[in-house]
């Protein structure tokens, strides 16, 4: 260290003891604004969920009487949170596969850089600069039947009725994964994009000596290639899916029929309108857990085929 | 390795295709904010205003406090993003500059808060922002986001690319660390802070849940949230509530044409692990 060493050099040999509290002190001013807001608005209250999910609370939230692991058992024996935990698994399915074929698509359409390229991917990349109240508040006037542009396209292309879609429990659900996988599919696609630039020429030009087809080449190198980036996109999105609110909140409120009561909506509910803080704390360990998860096996995966590689 | 005239015609084909049905809703937002209330209500619906019809726009303002909630979005993401330039840029430095006794340690601390989302920690930053007075407050909006790891991670691994040896000079030169930060750092960092500028602004500008948990005043709501006030006030007027739509997107639809470079850099910073 600079400064320190050469005093140390050329004065008294200052003990080390103190030399590390000085450093200590010195870096202080650096760290203390982030490790105070960390502390204050991420390790006390995770701790503080744990802590909220073992009582049973008032209306103000005020821990009131322990029940140890009660409101766990209690949740997963209530039909409606066993719902709401299908309901959030198949909405996972729904966008995260349908996201990331389409995602390919685009990024392989996108991937030769021709004329006019720019635009074509400014236009694709769109998604990623739209809010979930706006891309909702459209998806409200897309899915309204009376009104419906989509149902319109939709009869005349494939004949189908006019579906009022927010009113039945699976078309609803069909609805709010229409609208994440539209959110999601600029950041998938810029990132396997990316992806695919970095695929070596050469592994294309010897499978083009061996006489493959595009389809071919697709099937045994592209998609090998970009599989860590194709593992990364899945699980960005199940995340995601797990963490879905606005969209509920704005289409559907959960209806009908606890059709759309995915997991984050309901710990809204029950916290913020039954005012169940203990239980809706839970649901939030809960959702923390399987987050937490997905992110490890993210990590462990993308780390060992970095280092095979 | 080149592609065939037929195979490019097809690549075009397919882009176009592509481009309508991704714009489409944006599109569709927009043409919808350019009719007449009678004519948006019709089914078969009509996609093109006939005549353009820019009066949704001035009924909306007039319906909404739009130029309020707009305020307030542009004021919290400010706050937000100087909060995290500022506590991003000092904790990167200690980081990448300074030796100090629990920097490995703390490393791993800051690394952690990313393994936690905002839904789960919800309800007791609620309660803590909420007995602190900051409800409907810009406080209470901005300051659970002012520190990030994000940011951190993207500053520290920015300036571990810079030479060291600009930190030696400047030390035997005996410029304090503030100095070396502030007239060296600082002006060297400008193009990964812009793209953390970019990125942040348009998270903060689209956040949903946390606001919608922390306003209930009309003064102090934010355009994500304002919006619904669109949708209430008449069930029909849809070219109202598109509308709203366009103007509270106008804002990172312009950071999508003019920064998309720092856009797209900044959403990926997280992907390049892989």
């Amino acid at each position: 260290m600079g400064a320190t060493e050469i005093t140390a050099r050329t004065g008294p040999i200052p003990n080390n003891r103190r030399r590390t509290i000085f450093e200590f002190l010195q870096s202080m001013p650096f760290i203390l604004p982030a490790l105070i807001l960390f502390a204050v608005f991420f390790f006390y209250p995770i701790v503080k969920v744990v802590y909220l999910s073992l009582f049973l609370t008032n209306s103000q939230g005020v821990a009131k009487h322990f029940v140890g692991l009660a409101q766990y058992v209690e949740l997963f024996q209530s039909p409606d949170f066993v719902q709401s935990l299908l309901v959030t698994l198949e909405f996972v399915l729904m966008t995260v596969i349908p996201g990331i074929i389409l995602a390919l698509v685009l990024a392989l359409l996108l991937e030769r850089s021709i004329r006019g390229i720019g635009i074509f991917q400014t236009i694709i990349f769109s998604p990623i600069s739209m809010s979930v109240a706006a891309v909702s508040t459209i998806g409200l006037m897309a899915f309204n039947p009376s009104v419906s542009l989509l149902n319109f396209i939709l009869q005349r292309l494939f004949g189908l009725p006019n579906i009022n879609w927010l009113n039945h429990t699976f078309s609803s659900l069909v609805a709010i994964a229409l609208v994440t996988v539209w959110m999601n599919i600029g950041f998938s696609t810029i990132v396997l994009l990316g992806a695919l630039h970095n695929v070596p020429t050469e592994l294309y030009d010897s499978g083009r000596v061996d006489g493959t087809n595009y389809l071919q080449r697709l099937r045994y190198i592209t998609i090998p290639s970009i599989s860590p980036s194709l593992f990364f996109i899945a699980v960005v999105s199940m995340i995601g899916s797990f963490q879905t609110f606005g969209q509920v909140n704005i289409l559907t409120q959960g209806g009908p029929a606890g059709a759309t009561n995915v997991v984050v909506y309901s710990i809204y509910r029950n916290a913020f309108f039954n005012f169940q803080y203990g239980l809706a704390s839970a649901q939030a360990v809960i959702l923390f857990l399987i987050v937490l998860v997905l992110t490890l096996l993210q990590f462990l995966v993308l780390e060992r085929r970095v280092s095979y590689s | 390795m080149r592609e065939s005239r037929l195979g490019l015609f097809f690549r075009y084909v397919f882009l176009v295709v592509a481009s309508l049905v991704v714009l489409f809703p944006i599109l569709y937002s927009l043409l919808i904010s350019l009719e007449t209330s009678n004519n948006v209500a019709t089914y078969p619906p009509q996609l093109w205003p006939h005549p353009f019809h820019f009066g949704s726009y001035v009924e909306a303002i007039q319906t909404a406090p739009l130029g309020r909630f707009l305020l307030n979005s542009f004021v919290m993401s400010a706050i937000i993003v100087c909060g995290q330039v500022v506590t991003s840029l000092l904790a990167a430095y200690a980081f990448v500059y300074l030796r100090f006794r629990g920097r490995n340690v703390l490393f791993y601390v800051f690394l952690a808060t990313m393994m936690i989302p905002g839904e789960v920690t919800m309800i007791p930053n609620y309660m803590t922002v909420s007995s602190l007075g900051w409800l409907n407050t810009f406080a209470g909006l901005s300051v659970p986001f002012l520190a990030n790891a994000f940011g951190i991670f993207l500053l520290r691994q920015y300036l571990m690319q810079l030479p060291y040896e600009l930190f030696e000079a400047a030390r035997i030169d005996g410029a304090s660390q503030w100095r070396f930060l502030w007239s060296i750092v600082l002006p060297l960092a400008r193009p990964i802070i812009s793209t953390l500028v970019v990125y942040v602004f348009l998270q903060s500008w689209n956040q949903y849940l946390w606001p919608l948990l922390t306003t209930n005043q009309t003064n102090m709501q934010t355009a994500q949230i304002g919006l619904s006030m669109l949708q209430n006030q008449d069930s029909l007027a849809w070219n109202l509530t598109m509308a709203g739509v366009v103007i509270i997107s106008i804002p990172t639809l312009l950071l999508l044409f003019f920064a998309q470079k720092q856009l797209v850099k900044g959403l990926t910073a997280g992907a390049i692990k892989g």
